[in-house]
């Protein structure tokens, strides 16, 4: 599904390498985490994924589904089926969250030359998963994000994310600033959309997500690499011992 | 001095190139009385204080500029709302297309079949609000319109009217010069919704002035421009009585020339005075002005100015907005915001706030930004999948989202949403 090899970043405004030859392959169907500490390249790994600007690609690849994601717009990225859930959901003022939706999801249906959805429609498919997220009709009918608490913001992303079917899904620090019942709300979430098709990006500091969205494979970042690559038991690792043990054992 | 002789120069070739209409004799005397207030202000030049943001001189020139004829073939704004249609076709009223003008809970009549009666209640207030309005700032372009105005209409609001009045101007003529003079009157206890639309004429001066009694309640929703080469001056006047509302919003998209003015009196308690404006502007030709002026002079009142103006391409917007809170309106809401949204580095916002406090218990605010698309939220928009273009534009609609929702009609007010989103949606 999501194929990168020896990608190199660094900042555009400064002189400061942030991926230094990253290779990770995430197989159709699969979920993979990456755990790390605080300034291993972790989001920025995500935002160049899907395009975001400030970032200079300086080496490597990054193929989805054998397609060159680096060289296409964000919304190119996201129409070839690529979703990131944002670490920290943006609010727009004036942008009612349904006519957003509305707007993502037949931009995405046009750009693969699909007819719009109806009105109708939409609306029946955005109540029934915005129900099994309790997301309420006045979330929905609010400007997008706008006066959201953390955990309803977060419930949004994977609203999006549930009427966008992605194939790939990049989950950048979904825990951050979730108490544990809006943990496992998210993480249910989530799991609904787990299939053969559909792979996952799960970024994330602490294993507790991961006791609720149980990855395949997880890998620990550091310095910009993937530093450690092993199952679901690397992860309890860190829990216990932290990241010190393991990055001196590779080092 | 140069700058005075210039000014009387100019006042006195526009007079003179005048013809006062003709009506009864109050009517005269009125007209002759604003043209002396004219003579005495003078014409304004591009060195007032008031005008340093907006050169009048083509508002002020004995001709109208020519304008082409525009017809971008769509369907007329607010068709589908059923309302009274009241058109004037290069400031001409045209019977032939308008309604019938009786509508329960409200009198509608041409001004020049008000100003041929002897006896008639316009005659106490024609011009008469204009006139307090030349306090502190003089307005002589208003004046020149009351001295000038050949048509309009005058509407008594008796009751709650069973549909909005809508005036359309259409312009067929390549060098009009229209000069549009309303009056409405809304009782105690009375409502109404007064609608504007269409290019009106090469060169238009609308003047309007509104008393609200009482407990009654003025909404008012214009949409202005597309015909890219119109000149356009308005003044809008109302005095505003206790516990009573006055809500005005205008949409304007293109236009080389429009300046806008809006003088509001709050003069009864705890009354509402809303003002508010979203304009689009592409082009360094695009010029819009809005001026504002509100006066608290009662307890307890809310006034609110909203102004939004999206630039491009060296187009410029200008803002001047003043509270002035007189000694005794205390517990007065005054709110100010005029934001600017420009699209690229050569599009200019001139923004000129002011607040005058003579109350001591008071809340007043205003704030004045000028800023460029939130490049946080493009890409979040992007990221799913909205192409630039259409992201773009959303944002442009969600900077603007404010000053709409001054509209209190929700069926007048998604109607202009739709129409700014297409319109936005055909700029490359």
């Amino acid at each position: 599904m999501l194929e990168i090899k020896g990608l190199k970043v660094k900042l555009e405004d400064e002189d400061k390498q942030i991926l230094k030859g990253l290779d990770l392959t995430v197989e159709t169907g699969k979920v993979h985490a990456i755990m790390g500490p605080n300034g291993s390249g972790k989001s920025t790994l995500s935002y160049v994924l899907s395009g975001k600007d400030g970032y200079e690609v300086t080496g490597g690849s990054a193929l989805l589904e054998g397609k060159d994601l680096l060289d296409m717009d964000p919304e190119e990225r996201a129409a070839e089926g690529l979703f990131l859930a944002f670490q920290y959901p943006v609010e727009i003022p004036g942008v009612g969250n349904m006519t957003f939706l509305r707007t993502a999801v037949n931009a995405q249906r046009k750009a693969r030359g699909q007819d719009e959805m109806s009105a109708g429609d939409f609306l029946k498919e955005v109540r029934a998963k915005a129900k099994e997220l309790k997301i309420d009709a006045d979330m929905l009918k609010r400007p997008v994000n706008v006066g959201f608490s953390g955990g309803e913001k977060k419930r949004n992303e994977i609203l999006q994310m549930a009427m966008l079917e992605p194939k790939m899904c990049i989950l950048d620090e979904t825990d951050s600033g979730l108490d544990v019942d809006a943990m496992k709300l998210v993480a249910d979430g989530v799991n609904a959309l787990r299939s053969e098709g559909r792979s996952f990006l799960v970024i994330t500091h602490y294993q507790r997500l991961l006791d609720h969205i149980k990855p395949d494979v997880v890998h620990i970042m550091a310095d910009g690499r993937i530093v450690k690559t092993g199952g679901p038991e690397l992860a309890l690792e860190v829990e216990n011992n932290g990241y010190a043990d393991i990055l001196a054992e590779v080092s | 001095m140069a700058v005075a002789q210039l000014k009387s120069e100019i006042t006195t070739a526009r007079l003179d190139a005048a013809v006062l209409p003709n009506g009864a004799a109050w009517a005269n005397s009125v007209r002759a009385d604003a043209a002396s207030r004219v003579r005495a202000m003078g014409l304004p030049t591009k060195r007032d204080e008031y005008w340093k943001y907006t050169n009048p001189t083509e508002l002020t020139a004995v001709a109208a500029p020519s304008a082409s004829l525009f017809d971008a073939g769509e369907t007329p704004l607010f068709e589908a709302v059923d309302r009274i249609k009241i058109v004037f076709v290069d400031g001409v009223f045209d019977a032939a297309a308008s309604d019938d003008l009786t509508c329960e809970g409200v009198q509608i009549e041409r001004l020049v079949d008000a100003m041929a009666a002897d006896i008639h209640w316009a005659k106490d207030m024609y011009g008469v609000l204009e006139t307090r309005g030349q306090r502190p700032v003089a307005r002589p372009l208003a004046a020149l319109n009351t001295a000038l105005a050949t048509d309009g209409v005058v509407i008594h609001v008796t009751g709650k009217t069973a549909k909005p009045v809508h005036l359309v101007y259409l312009h067929q003529n390549e060098t009009s010069d229209a000069v549009l003079h309303h009056l409405v009157k809304v009782d105690s206890g009375a409502e109404m919704t007064l609608l504007e639309s269409g290019p009106s004429a090469a060169r238009f001066s609308g003047c309007l002035e509104v008393e609200v009694a009482d407990g009654g309640a003025f909404h008012h929703v214009r949409a202005q421009g597309r015909d890219h080469e119109c000149r356009n001056v308005t003044h809008c006047f109302a005095r505003i009585g206790a516990e009573s509302t006055f809500k005005s919003f205008t949409l304007t998209v293109n236009g080389v020339l429009t300046r806008n003015e809006c003088i509001l009196e709050i003069v009864g308690d705890d009354a509402i005075a809303h003002v508010a404006g979203a304009c689009v502007g592409d082009g360094n030709d695009f010029h819009h002005d809005d001026t504002v002026f509100i006066t608290h002079d009662a307890l307890n009142g809310e006034s609110r100015q909203v102004f939004k103006k999206v630039l491009r391409n060296g187009a410029t917007g200008v803002f001047q907005g003043k509270i002035l809170v007189k000694a005794g309106a205390q517990k007065t809401d005054g709110y100010q915001i005029s934001q600017s949204l420009l699209l690229d580095e050569d599009a200019q916002f001139l923004a000129k706030p002011e607040l005058e406090i003579y109350a001591d218990d008071v809340a007043c605010s205003h704030g004045s930004t000028s800023g460029a698309i939130d490049e946080t939220a493009l890409f979040y928009l992007r990221s799913r999948g909205v192409p630039m273009h259409d992201a773009r534009n959303l944002l442009t609609l969600s900077f603007m989202a404010e000053a709409l929702a001054e509209i209190a009609d929700p069926v007048l007010a998604e109607e202009l949403r739709d129409r700014l989103e297409g319109w936005l949606a055909l700029r490359s």
